[in-house]
């Protein structure tokens, strides 16, 4: 199992903050590729994936347990 | 407090300041970030901001490392605020010190641009017609997003 982790344009986008898939494993890069099935207008090419709270590569390993996190720009400040 | 802290509620800029300051301090410089009423001619009514709150007081402490790498003998204390802000309220506060003045200058700017860059805070704004939330257009990164 693999947590999910939404927050703003994606969190109203889904309209769910956090979501578990039933995966033992898969890449950052295939995480993307089921968020943009999933939820047309997900914008994959701007989001980066975080795992376990540190930005990760899309070649990245997921594994179960792992908690991540669909990080949309960021405009703090 | 925490010295590196994503809040809910107003900033009281002094306890970060008191924070930072210690006998061999000769400069503390305090940033506040607040929130503006007109953007490229666009009336804002009040902005919501939200975190990965783990991961943005995570991602502030390295920035902190970063700074004290690059400023030897600084203390650094930020805060960022979430939930609904309105007009002038503070989003966020970076007190710095330093035992000369150029330092606490440097850092504290250093420390909002990568504020900016790395840290997961998303901030919306509401407009009497609408609401968007900001954020640079940007491709993922090959290497992942830059660390110093």
């Amino acid at each position: 199992m693999i947590k999910v982790n939404y927050f703003a344009r994606l969190r109203e986008l889904t309209g769910k903050g956090e979501e578990t898939l039933d995966r033992d494993s898969m890449t950052v890069a295939e995480l993307l590729d089921w968020a943009e099935e999933s939820y047309p207008g997900f914008g994959a090419d701007n989001v980066q994936v975080a795992v376990n709270e540190e930005y990760a590569l899309k070649d990245d390993v997921i594994e179960s347990g792992d908690v991540c996190a669909f990080i949309p720009p960021v405009s703090g400040g | 407090m925490k010295q590196y802290e994503i809040v809910e509620t107003p900033i009281d800029v002094q306890k970060y300041m008191d924070y930072v300051l210690h006998p061999s301090a000769g400069a503390v410089t305090v940033f506040t970030g607040n929130v503006r009423e007109w953007t490229h001619g666009v009336k804002t009514l009040y902005l919501s901001y939200e975190a990965y709150v783990p991961m943005a007081e995570k991602k502030m402490a390295e920035i902190g490392a970063e700074m004290e790498a690059k400023w030897p003998g600084i203390r650094v204390a930020i805060a960022h605020r979430i939930g609904e802000l309105q007009i002038s309220d503070i989003a966020v506060v970076i007190a710095v010190s330093s035992p000369h003045r150029k330092a606490a200058y440097e850092a504290n700017e250093y420390a909002i641009d990568r504020i900016k860059e790395v840290v997961p805070i998303w901030k919306k704004e509401i407009w009497e017609d609408g609401e968007e939330w900001i954020g640079a257009q940007k491709k993922y990164p090959a290497k992942g997003v830059e660390r110093i």
